[in-house]
């Protein structure tokens, strides 16, 4: 028989909702405010490990077909090219670039080439705090 | 400032601390789990509120600034708490934790009687294979 996780699951439905929004809200502020890359991916990685916690690991597997090793690759791969950027035009490495333009929604914003580094940044850390945990949590 | 923000906004703050204190209390006073569970988990979440509620009127009133992420944390903490005093007590339900002698009646021992793969039996080490790799 299986034990009975109503309440617990029906709360991580929602909890894990706010921790997503709250964590990209701690990556978009990250070069204003407290926050960043790091812990934006950090509270990220919180979010589906309590999702693992509250599910299976399978069925949370089959929801998220996401390689969380390929993820920490990828993020790796996309901090070096932002800092080759720097180097196609002529300045140092890791040089960054920023500008203003006019987006639809948000009105004037400043975009900043770091920004794309911090996602890289985040995508890493996300990929290996979630393949720790599932390396240590899988039986053999 | 004036004055009225500051004697709100401590008011709340004091209540909060007062009532964290006690939930302490009872963590220490009281004889087993689930009273414990149910001295601080309801206490301590009241006082964190009120902590909360205390510092997002007092930046409210005295900066006019408007905070989300204290409206989150309120909401957050509301939902959670309970939820993991929840998980703790069951847990430690069948787990077969000690209950104080003062219990009178447990109404959920017939409910686990009848489905009784819920509840371990008593702590038994279950017989593990070790496979060893070649």
């Amino acid at each position: 028989m299986k034990p009975n996780d109503v309440i617990l699951q029906s709360v991580t439905k929602v909890a894990v909702v706010i921790i997503f929004t709250f964590s990209v809200y701690l990556f978009m502020n990250g070069h204003h405010n407290p926050g960043g890359g790091f812990i934006g991916g950090l509270s990220t990685a919180a979010a589906i490990v309590l999702l693992y916690l509250a599910f299976d690991i399978e069925k949370v597997r089959e929801n998220i077909r996401i390689d969380f090793k390929k993820l920490t690759a990828i993020g790796v791969l996309l901090a070096v090219c932002t800092g080759l950027g720097g180097v196609v035009f002529g300045k140092e490495f890791l040089t960054q670039a920023f500008g203003y333009f006019e987006l639809p929604v948000f009105g004037e914003t400043e975009l900043t080439s770091a920004l794309i580094f911090d996602t890289g940044v985040a995508l890493a850390v996300i990929g290996t705090a979630v393949n720790i945990i599932l390396s240590i949590s899988e039986d053999r | 400032m004036n004055g009225i923000t500051e004697i709100i906004t401590a008011i709340f703050i004091l209540i909060g601390s007062v009532i964290s204190l006690l939930a302490a209390v009872g963590l220490v006073r009281l004889p087993d789990v689930y009273t414990r569970s149910h001295a601080a988990s309801k206490s301590s979440t009241l006082g964190v509120l009120c902590v909360l509620t205390g510092t997002l009127l007092f930046f409210l009133m005295s900066d006019g600034y408007f905070s989300i992420r204290l409206i989150l944390g309120i909401f957050f903490v509301f939902l959670t708490a309970p939820v993991a005093a929840h998980v703790i007590c069951r847990a430690a339900y069948r787990n077969n934790a000690p209950v104080a002698d003062t219990m009178v009646e447990d109404e959920l021992k017939e409910y686990y009687e009848l489905h009784p793969d819920y509840k371990k039996k008593s702590v038994v080490v279950e017989e593990t294979t070790v496979q060893v790799e070649d």
